[in-house]
């Protein structure tokens, strides 16, 4: 039988003489490795990126040119590629090792796909301004519509004014359905807690999941063949603010729950009503993140076919009544357009679609100066502004507060 | 010595307490109101879409029957009509879309959060906001006539090489014969597809970004302290912490693409038999199946096109929920919009 002791101290009595501890021995094999350097850009990376895209570029086109017969420009840059980054391991195998080249490699693939999705980009954006250009330049496409305009007249006569006017009306009479609608519905699900909220709530995300040309179909259905109503801009208005309306909710109430609460207590401490608290502490400090949510909303909406096509339909000429009547749409121009076989039409339909890419480029561009701050960060203007009111309250306070002369003495 | 203050009990008298009441006063109660009629109006509204696209589709789909689901036809004023190769078809080119998109937005999530300089990160994810803002008709035209040559070209080398590939086959295409060209390969699945996944990649992209830039710098940090390289954090770090975004953000897109009309509109000349030939001419979805019949539609044609459109919104709603549950239960899901 064995003992504790017996355990513990060995069962053989030589008491060892090794230290309880030992280190790995460290033979010094070879030089000492250099510290891979991190973090920053050498000029041995650029060059070696240079000379791998130079010899891609080089080996690819003797293939295509010389030796097999293939062709074609996606063709061209697909095997560019694989050949760049081939070259490239090669080039950094010699100087690296292991990991590191897997790394260097697969930097460059996450950088050629972050080019790829710009590249693409860019594509769209140029290819439809300079198919367009011949449109654009003819300052009569910016003020005339195209009733007059038949399909063999030149790019001198007619233009998109009445596709323009009517999405400006069409997001004017959506913006008033839906900003004060949708605004309310999220200081509702931010304010009241219950089963009801949380039921709405649930809803309105189920409806983000709408295909807007459902909306369309929705009020094409109910609005105008059993209600009776016209087809009409205002048609289209509601079916875009039905699309709008479940992401305008839902990208306020992810901004009002950002207020900090610490915000809305020191309110009821100073014992303002909760409606005031909302309407002078919540929206205020909200309020870039709330436009932001608006206009990206309307940067949707702005850019639906679908539910105009179904809801209003297209027209050739100007119609300021939108109770009435067809009502034309950028994008329904647009669209119109583009179905024509005419190279005059199909020009003016890339210029129609440049000019809304303006318009959301435009909304964007003041969604972004307006939001990226978060809930109660105060851009300098209005910091400045606040300090100012801040000292014509503590100006009142002080010319209010009753002198103390005589009273309590200790 | 401390005074001692002596008062009888006659002397004490109680402070009146302060009224505090439960009771909202005027403005709130007007307040309230007012937020819970709104709710009450959204709540109406939404609800009335599905119900009333349910209340409508029923005469077609008690017409129709199972059937609905098993027919390639549309001939709704015939009785003979169903969605089967329609949703076939949509599923088809949002598959091809998810399929193109996913590695793009994966890669070009993890560049803007890992490898981008700091100086280029914010702009780059105003590039990829503004690639979601364009309007899809924009996307469209684009894919039609300055695409669609290139997809053709794609197709044409595809078709050639890879036919062994079930769904690179294209039935008459023959490359020996010079009558066959590009034609065989105009307005397929295969380009709408490639368009709708420049729809749906920003929309994949700002949530897996959103999801990365959430990784814990603790663990990013051990991760290098231990020597990683930057591709090592990568993989063992930011992917399994990023895993339930990364599902997430692509059924998200999946939803999108479902949805997409005015594109698919614009690429696709309708056809009603369905093939697994992703490369051939013709191709469906409801959305657009909706937009060019619903304008002139009568009662039953109306009602089948609800049905049709009930079909798609409970496809992409199940998607969007599937999505937003992917997103809520990874880890990072605590604090992040899907």
């Amino acid at each position: 039988m064995s003992t504790l002791v017996d355990i513990v101290h060995g069962t053989d009595a030589v008491p060892s003489a090794r230290p309880l501890t030992t280190l790995p021995e460290t033979t010094p094999t070879g030089p000492t490795p250099v510290p891979r350097p991190i973090g920053r850009i050498s000029r041995d990376d650029l060059l070696t990126v240079f000379g791998a895209a130079v010899a891609a570029l080089s080996m690819t086109a003797l293939l295509f040119g010389r030796l097999t017969p293939l062709s074609g420009k996606i063709g061209f840059t697909v095997v560019a590629f694989v050949v760049f980054v081939a070259v490239y391991a090669l080039i950094v195998s010699l100087t690296n090792e292991g990991p590191a080249i897997v790394d260097k490699v697969m930097a460059t693939v996450l950088t050629a796909a972050a080019v790829l999705a710009i590249a693409a980009l860019v594509w769209v954006i140029i290819s439809t301004v300079w198919n367009g250009r011949k449109a654009l330049s003819h300052p009569n496409f910016y003020y005339e519509d195209r009733s007059l305009a038949g399909p063999l007249s030149d790019l001198d006569e007619g233009g998109i004014a009445h596709a323009l006017i009517g999405t400006l009306m069409i997001i004017a009479i959506a913006l008033l359905i839906t900003v004060p609608l949708g605004i309310t519905c999220a200081v509702y699900l931010n304010e009241t807690r219950g089963r009801l909220t949380s039921f709405v709530r649930s809803i309105v995300t189920a409806m983000t999941a709408l295909p807007s040309i459902l909306a369309g179909l929705f009020i094409l259905a109910t609005w105008i063949l059993l209600l009776g109503y016209p087809r009409s801009g205002l048609a289209a208005a509601i079916a875009i603010s039905i699309m709008m309306l479940p992401i305008i909710i839902r990208s306020a109430d992810v901004v009002l729950r950002l207020v900090p609460g610490s915000l809305r207590e020191a309110s009821a401490a100073l014992g303002a009503p909760a409606w005031r608290t909302v309407w002078h502490v919540v929206l205020p400090t909200a309020r870039s993140g709330l436009s932001t949510a608006v206009i990206l909303g309307v940067a949707r909406g702005i850019g639906e076919t679908a539910p105009v096509l179904l809801t209003s339909g297209a027209a050739a000429s100007m119609n300021f009544d939108p109770s009435a009547n067809a009502m034309m749409s950028l994008p329904l121009e647009t669209y119109t357009l583009i179905r024509s076989p005419q190279e005059t039409m199909i020009a003016r339909g890339f210029g129609a679609a440049a000019v809304l890419m303006v318009v959301v480029l435009v909304l964007f561009t003041i969604a972004r100066l307006f939001g990226g701050r978060a809930a109660g960060h105060q851009s300098k203007r209005q910091a400045r502004r606040s300090l100012a009111r801040s000292q014509v309250d503590l100006a009142r306070i002080e010319a209010n507060r009753p002198h103390v002369t005589s009273g309590v003495t200790p | 010595m401390e005074a001692a203050i002596v008062l009888s009990a006659d002397e004490v008298v109680a402070p009146e307490p302060r009224q505090i009441s439960e009771r909202p006063g005027a403005g709130d109660r007007a307040a309230s109101k007012l937020m819970l009629v709104s709710g009450l109006v959204v709540l109406a509204t939404m609800s009335a879409v599905g119900i009333f696209l349910g209340q409508r589709a029923w005469p077609a789909l008690r017409e129709a029957g199972w059937g609905f689901f098993t027919t390639q036809s549309w001939e709704p004023s015939t009785g003979v009509f169903g969605v089967a190769a329609v949703i076939a078809f949509t599923l088809t080119i949002a598959f091809i879309a998810v399929a193109v998109s996913v590695p793009v937005s994966l890669a070009t999530s993890l560049f803007i959060t890992e490898v981008a300089p700091r100086r280029l990160r914010s702009a780059l994810v105003s590039m990829v906001d503004l690639m979601a803002a364009v309007p899809s008709v924009v996307y469209g035209i684009w894919g039609k006539l300055v695409l669609q040559p290139h997809t053709q070209a794609l197709a044409n080398w595809l078709a050639t090489w890879l036919d062994w590939i079930p769904i690179f086959k294209v039935s008459g295409h023959d490359p020996e014969n010079p009558l066959s060209g590009l034609a065989d390969f105009f307005a397929s699945s295969f380009t709408a597809g490639i368009v709708v996944s420049m729809m749906v990649m920003p929309i994949q992209c700002s949530v897996m970004r959103e999801v990365f830039s959430q990784v814990p710098p603790g663990e990013r940090e051990g991760a290098f302290a231990l020597g990683s390289t930057r591709w090592g954090m990568i993989r063992v770090v930011a992917m399994p912490f990023g895993r339930g975004g990364v599902i997430g953000g692509t059924m998200l897109g999946l939803g999108r693409a479902l949805g997409e009309t005015i594109a698919v509109v614009l690429i696709v000349s309708p056809r009603f038999d369905f093939t697994t030939h992703i490369l051939e001419t013709g191709s469906n979805s409801v959305s657009s199946l909706i937009a060019l019949r619903s304008p002139e539609a009568s009662d039953i044609d109306l009602s089948a096109l609800m049905a049709a459109g009930l079909t798609l919104f409970l496809m992409t709603l199940v998607v969007n929920f599937v999505a937003s549950w992917f997103v809520a239960r990874s880890r990072s899901g605590a604090s992040s919009e899907a």
